[in-house]
């Protein structure tokens, strides 16, 4: 059990205390408002440096964790991965020593295989491994933005601040996961991170795409999303991809629209004041319908927004490890 | 050459006694108490030791031709040795596969040069494909016994029908490895309690129990023999023996790391955990351990499979599956016996009298070329004996072994009982625990 990640890799939120977890989202606090300023960068990690090795797809994630590292005064090592050696047949284990010769305190990965990250973390253990997205394993920052954006918001709604909300508000809130839970490395991180503050969760989602274990996950499955959406106080909403709706997994995405989609028939009877949230990118009228993304309740920019101060406390905490002031 | 072993436990399949066993031109000439050996003999001092006929390992990867990297034949037999196996069974996925007179007589020329009796499980189908018949009688002119397309199964049961209807009156033997490829869905881990959580995709046990539940079926539609490979559920043993009570045709194998390991050990992605079938559950282990003590097992065998280092240093999804095996199966399967309380007769059943009356290489049916294997210790057999050291302890280390590869998944592990000697087709290949 990992109790503070300073000095740590952040390579899943599987082993991770509630503490851990706090001191993340109290440190991002602090970046939302350096995000505020004019000059939006602080020496925090003058010197430093990061490399950014995205093996996967990734625009947002990337954009996210390289605008992080550059506001806490990184530099920033990008590997662009179709100009790469790893196109040539190069092992990742030979991609990541390659790197790792050039001088690096700290490497933000993504990759396609569940994994990839912890075995990085084995390769080079003198380097901080911060997982940006592994196969269908993890997605850490984004349960961690994911809880600090609940925070805030509820926070700002009952007059006070997330800081001053600590964990508190977590405590039995009830918080749905809908759609493809079982391909989904942000479902496992958010559900991680969710029951760890305190949260009750519950997931929703055709037969064919809840995991083999799921009797193990600290949730319950529940089999009427109708009632579950009255019930909840947070819906989190999941991508599905297309290739799963080709009658692979589901018949047809349309079929899983009227199983488990957020219609605008769902949404009205709905408690007004249910947060909904997605990690992005959506399909739009496929698991959710777009007059409710452009709905008030809907706080999926609020989700962008906050990956930066996130993966700003991240990469601080990780890298400047102890003993350092901001 | 002529050899003395003195005064080792000498294991016979009912009862066993202390006392010396002469070796002369490659064959046993004399078993007693205490027997004289010509002044030139060479003594292996037996004492502690269990002294019985040599293993047989009915399934290794010995990766030669194609994959020299990884393994030869030669470093296979030299492993194999040390592990104390007189004879191997090449599994026929090389490149190009054992489907043809040319490379199984390659491989059969190769590992007669080896110290080891070297034997071929041809192809079942050409390219191992799994569709047309390859040609079954001209290898086992050969030798080849055993017929397989190890890796996968065939999955087409009208295929494996055919196969079986042909293999049959041939008087070879069909080695089928049970795992329905759709329902395993490329898997690269046991489906279950684990699986989720590390979002990696699940082979379930279900994939392995429908194809067993198939194949005895086209076993009883047929009349033909069959051997299962590597089984590693409960449930799979449990159908198997349940046929073979039945009077089927019928027997199973089971490798050490099935009972020794369980799918837990995946949980830090390390690609020395990935093997098919895949690591199952605690219960699964529990079981075969206990079909292995109540003697329902024909066979221990390795599944030996060599990967070149860059290999298994790849995601857990992208590496090769399989581990080595023959240098520590003799140990694990000891300790899984019960160390101390390991039945000696039923050691070397599993390791010798099982796999050689599978693989026909018994004196009454060994095929060309090869020595007779899995008899008695008594005078007139084949010189084909392992000595085993049942109190010996010691450590398995990736970089020390003799295998090519180092994808071993108990590297660091203390093992108890090591094979002491080795004396394979008449010659002493192992002494002390070393080659010779």
């Amino acid at each position: 059990m990992i109790t503070s990640i300073r000095g740590q890799s952040l390579l899943s939120l599987n082993e991770i205390s509630r503490e851990a977890i706090l001191e993340v989202l109290n440190t991002a606090e602090s970046f939302v408002e350096v995000n505020r300023r004019t000059i939006k960068k602080v020496p925090a990690l003058k010197g430093r440096v990061v490399a950014s090795l995205f093996f996967e797809e990734s625009t947002r994630t990337r954009l996210s964790f390289e605008t992080a590292a550059k506001r806490l005064s990184a530099d920033v090592l990008s590997l662009a991965v179709a100009s790469s050696s790893v196109k040539k047949g190069e092992s990742l284990r030979d991609t990541i020593a390659t790197i790792d010769a050039l001088g690096i305190d700290a490497v933000v990965l993504r990759h396609r295989s569940s994994g990839a990250a912890l075995q990085v973390s084995r390769y080079v253990p003198h380097v901080r491994v911060i997982n940006a997205g592994d196969g269908q394993h993890q997605h850490p920052t984004q349960g961690l933005l994911d809880a600090f954006t609940i925070r805030q918001v509820l926070s700002e709604r009952r007059g006070t601040t997330g800081l001053e909300s600590g964990g508190e508000l977590f405590e039995g809130l009830r918080i749905l996961i809908v759609g493809d839970i079982r391909h989904s490395r942000v479902a496992r991180s958010d559900i991680a991170a969710y029951s760890t503050l305190g949260a009750e969760v519950r997931v929703c989602a055709p037969g064919t795409l809840l995991p083999d274990d799921i009797e193990r996950w600290p949730v319950t499955v529940a089999t009427n999303f109708d009632e579950s959406l009255e019930w909840a106080d947070v819906v989190g909403l999941l991508r599905l991809q297309a290739e799963r709706g080709s009658g692979a997994f589901v018949p047809s995405l349309d079929e899983f629209t009227f199983t488990h989609g957020l219609t605008v028939e769902r949404f009205a009877r709905m408690r007004p004041e249910t947060l909904i949230m997605h990690p992005g990118p959506m399909n739009r009228g496929v698991e959710v319908d777009s007059r409710v993304v452009d709905a008030p309740a809907a706080i999926v920019e609020q989700q962008v927004a906050n990956g930066v101060p996130i993966r700003m406390a991240v990469l601080y905490l990780s890298v400047a490890g102890s003993g350092e002031s901001l | 050459m002529s050899i003395v072993l003195r005064q080792g436990l000498i294991i016979g399949p009912t009862s066993s006694v202390i006392g010396d066993v002469l070796i002369l031109d490659g064959v046993i000439a004399e078993v007693g108490a205490t027997v004289d050996a010509p002044s030139d003999a060479f003594e292996v001092d037996a004492r502690d030791c269990w002294v019985g006929p040599g293993f047989v390992d009915l399934h290794t990867h010995l990766r030669e031709p194609g994959r020299e990297a990884a393994e030869t034949i030669e470093s296979g037999a030299r492993a194999g040795a040390l592990g104390g196996y007189c004879a191997l069974v090449a599994m026929p996925n090389t490149e190009p596969c054992l489907d043809n007179v040319a490379t199984v007589s390659y491989v059969l020329a190769r590992g007669a040069t080896t110290p080891l009796d070297i034997c071929v499980a041809g192809a079942i189908t050409q390219g191992r494909r799994g569709e047309a018949l390859a040609p079954m009688a001209e290898m086992a002119a050969l030798g080849a016994r055993l017929f397989t397309v190890d890796g996968i199964g065939v999955q087409d049961p009208s295929a494996l029908r055919r196969a079986l209807l042909y293999a049959d009156p041939l008087g070879v033997r069909l080695a089928q490895h049970c795992e329905d490829e759709r329902l395993a869905d490329g898997g690269t881990m046991n489906e279950g309690a684990l699986s989720g959580r590390l979002g990696l995709t699940g082979r379930p046990a279900l994939a392995e129990e429908l194809m067993v539940m198939r194949d005895i079926e086209l076993v009883r539609a047929t009349g033909a023999a069959m051997h299962f490979l590597h089984l590693s559920t409960a449930r799979s043993v449990d159908l198997v023996v349940a046929a073979r009570a039945q009077g089927l045709r019928v027997t199973f194998e089971i490798a050490p790391h099935h009972f020794t390991l369980d799918e837990q050990c995946c949980e830090g992605f390390d690609p020395a955990f990935k093997v098919h079938p895949p690591l199952r559950t605690k219960d699964d282990v529990a079981a075969l351990v206990g079909a292995l003590r109540r003697g329902d097992v024909d066979a221990v065998a390795t599944d030996h499979a060599p990967h070149a280092p860059e290999l298994k240093d790849l995601p857990f999804d992208e590496a090769p599956a399989g581990m080595l095996g023959l240098e520590h199966a003799a140990s694990l399967t000891y300790e899984a016996l019960g160390g101390a309380q390991c039945d000696p007769a039923v050691f070397f059943h599993v390791l010798s009298r099982g796999p050689s009356a599978i693989a026909q290489l018994r004196r009454e049916d060994a095929p060309p070329r090869h020595s007779a294997h899995g008899g008695a210790v008594v005078a007139g057999e084949d010189a084909n004996l392992t000595v085993f050291s049942p109190s010996t302890r010691w450590s398995v280390d990736r970089s020390t072994l003799t295998s090519r590869s180092m994808n071993t998944p108990y590297d660091g592990r203390e093992l108890l009982g090591r094979v002491r000697a080795t004396i394979a087709k008449g010659r002493l290949v192992v002494d002390q625990g070393v080659l010779t």
